[in-house]
């Protein structure tokens, strides 16, 4: 059609160059602000290259007990991505035949997806009042709260997750060859056999991908965690909490340190999924080498 | 309604046809629709637990009445009342529901607009002019990887280049084009919108994208070849073709600005109102009832938006 690259390419290409940069250029910043020398303010110029900020963040000498935080949203994010990787996957596959109630749940996640995240953990945290409320008035008077880091703070993080999960399990099987699972079937295989040597080895890549998603949402989330999560903070919690008063770089470090995780974990997943894809690319096909 | 089973069966009619057919007698034994319940029954219940009853209590309560330190379960509707206080008597003036909710709209539609030329373009770029598909995973994968990171992260990452000694200011300042800091460029409506576009355009190109990579590219050629010029190919083919795409893209922009109240707290310096600020300031001063009744005209706000925008496009089937 055409030769060469009209002009039009290099525009956009400029144009998306500027939205990369636009994207990144602030978050390289305060990377870079974290490793003021000890006299540093909130802004440029660098007053010196240290690691005085992150070190103290180490120390538990800065403002909150961090270290709580960071292991409350580690073990949070961890339990919020296997339970969506599990429940996505299970639900994922049950989409793949009519089943009654299944306008339902596709409408549940869709809505769980696009309601204000404000009103969710409203509801949320309303809901477990009224539970408490009725605990302290039937059974123990002397009952604190069922709200919490694993019941409240959970449930709210799933209604995140869960969303995407099941969107990504909508992409897979809409690509998925089913003659695999014939072919299987066919061989004698039961259907735990099919799902487990056939359809779960080729969906892997992107069950990570759920993975990904999972973990890393929850490890962000805010919005939901706000009313729901109860008398704990999470890292982003404590944060926010930190965007009002704090006037030196101490923000930056924690903000490098939860990003630090982020993009390990985001390094790890791709990396998994790479691997998987060669893998598959290499040994998917057996024809032609014999019975094994 | 099952129109969700339409679409995996058009995408893939092997699909589901296949796993009817050609079931082994073993099997048997566990009934497929008993099967389904034990696949999808656990997601049902963790949305029916946290989001569907919480939402039935949002409701409830916002008709019960509070006063300074409690929840009263009874009939009142003191959440509405006290929410719209002054609407008539205040008339011709706007009361303060009403303000706060125009001032929203506003950041709504501002944020709706830029992310959409933003997403737009992205899009277009991604899919009609990166050949590739290896730099097209690629790029993709870059516009992505911020979703992935912390909000807050990136809304504080504003601050050393919009702050009142920030680089943008002291980048004037040496030009010489100011003699003293622009103060309107943190903590200020800009600021709010600048970091909402920041943080949800990403919302925009996905699905704009995934529009556009499903346009037969022969059509693209057809209208080049009919002897329409680029603005007509763009105008004609592209942007009808890409409108769930843009119509879903819009849906998720807007109930996110819609019900923000983070984005509008840190980067408005907890200065500016907005719907979702008016539930939080409320939960904080334990009136839960008048939260509640907040949450629930957002609700229909939402929702009246998304069934105005869902009009013109089914949502199932672009899924």
């Amino acid at each position: 059609m055409k030769e060469g690259r009209p002009r039009s390419f290099y525009v956009l290409a400029i144009f998306f160059a500027a939205y990369v940069l636009f994207l990144y250029g602030p978050m390289i910043a305060i990377y870079v602000l974290s490793f003021q020398g000890p006299q540093g303010g909130l802004t440029f110029p660098m007053n010196g290259v240290s690691t005085y900020w992150l070190a103290k963040l180490f120390q538990g000498t800065g403002i909150i007990d961090l270290g709580a935080s960071f292991r409350r949203s580690l073990l949070l994010g961890i339990i919020v991505m296997v339970v969506t990787v599990v429940l996505s996957v299970a639900a994922g596959m049950a989409f793949r035949r009519k089943f009654r109630a299944q306008s339902i749940l596709f409408y549940s996640a869709i809505a769980s997806l696009i309601v204000p995240s404000i009103i969710t953990s409203l509801g949320i945290s309303l809901e477990f009042r009224i539970i408490d409320d009725l605990i302290k008035a039937h059974w123990n008077e002397n009952f604190e709260t069922s709200m919490g880091l694993l019941t409240s703070g959970l449930g709210a993080h799933l209604t995140w997750t869960l969303p995407f999960g099941l969107l990504i399990m909508f992409a897979i099987f809409n690509r998925f060859d089913p003659r695999l699972e014939e072919a299987a079937r066919d061989l004698g295989a039961t259907p735990w056999q099919t799902f487990r040597h056939v359809v779960l080895p080729i969906i892997l890549p992107s069950v990570i991908g759920i993975g990904l998603f999972g973990f890393t949402l929850s490890w962000d989330e805010l919005a939901r965690s706000s009313q729901a999560i109860g008398a704990v903070n999470t890292l982003p919690l404590d944060l926010q909490g930190l965007t009002t008063t704090v006037t030196n770089p101490d923000i930056y470090a924690l903000g490098t340190i939860i990003s630090a995780v982020s993009f390990a974990v985001i390094a790890l997943a791709l990396g998994t999924i790479h691997m998987l894809n060669k893998r598959q690319a290499a040994r998917g096909s057996d024809a032609g080498k014999g019975l094994v | 309604m099952d129109t969700s089973q339409d679409i995996l069966q058009q995408a893939s009619p092997d699909l589901v046809r296949g796993s009817d057919t050609a079931r082994p007698a073993k099997a048997a034994r566990l009934s497929p629709s008993f099967v389904s319940w034990l696949q999808a029954g656990p997601m049902m219940l963790v949305f029916l637990a946290f989001f569907l009853i919480p939402l039935v209590f949002v409701v409830i309560v916002s008709f019960w009445d509070y006063n300074e330190y409690q929840l009263l379960p009874a009939f009142s509707g003191r959440g509405y009342t006290d929410t719209f206080e002054g609407c008539i008597a205040q008339l011709p003036d706007l009361c303060t529901i009403a303000k706060t909710y125009l001032k929203t709209l506003k950041l709504c539609f501002l944020v709706w607009a830029i992310t959409l030329f933003i997403g737009f373009w992205v899009a277009y770029f991604l899919a009609f002019h990166v050949k590739s598909k290896t730099w097209q995973m690629g790029l993709s994968l870059l516009c992505t990887i911020p979703f992935w990171t912390s909000n807050v992260i990136r809304m504080i990452a504003w601050i050393p280049l919009l702050g009142r000694n920030g680089l943008v200011n002291s980048g004037l300042m040496k030009t010489g084009l100011i003699n003293q800091p622009v103060e309107w460029l943190l903590f200020s409506e800009f600021s709010v919108v600048l970091a909402l576009v920041h943080l949800f355009t990403f919302f925009m190109v996905v699905p704009i994208f995934n529009s556009m990579i499903r346009i037969d590219k022969s059509l693209i050629e057809a209208a080049y070849d009919a002897g329409a010029t680029g603005f007509q190919t763009l105008v004609n083919v592209v942007v009808p073709l890409a409108k769930p795409g843009i119509v879903i893209g819009s849906i998720f922009v807007i109930t996110i600005v819609m019900g923000d109240f983070i984005t509008i707290g840190v980067m408005g310096g907890q200065q500016i109102a907005a719907a979702g600020k008016i539930i939080e300031t409320r939960v904080n001063a334990l009136q839960f009832p008048a939260a509640a009744a907040n949450a629930v005209i957002l609700l229909v706000i939402t929702f009246l938006i998304i069934t105005m925008m869902s009009r013109i496009v089914d949502i199932k089937k672009e899924l």
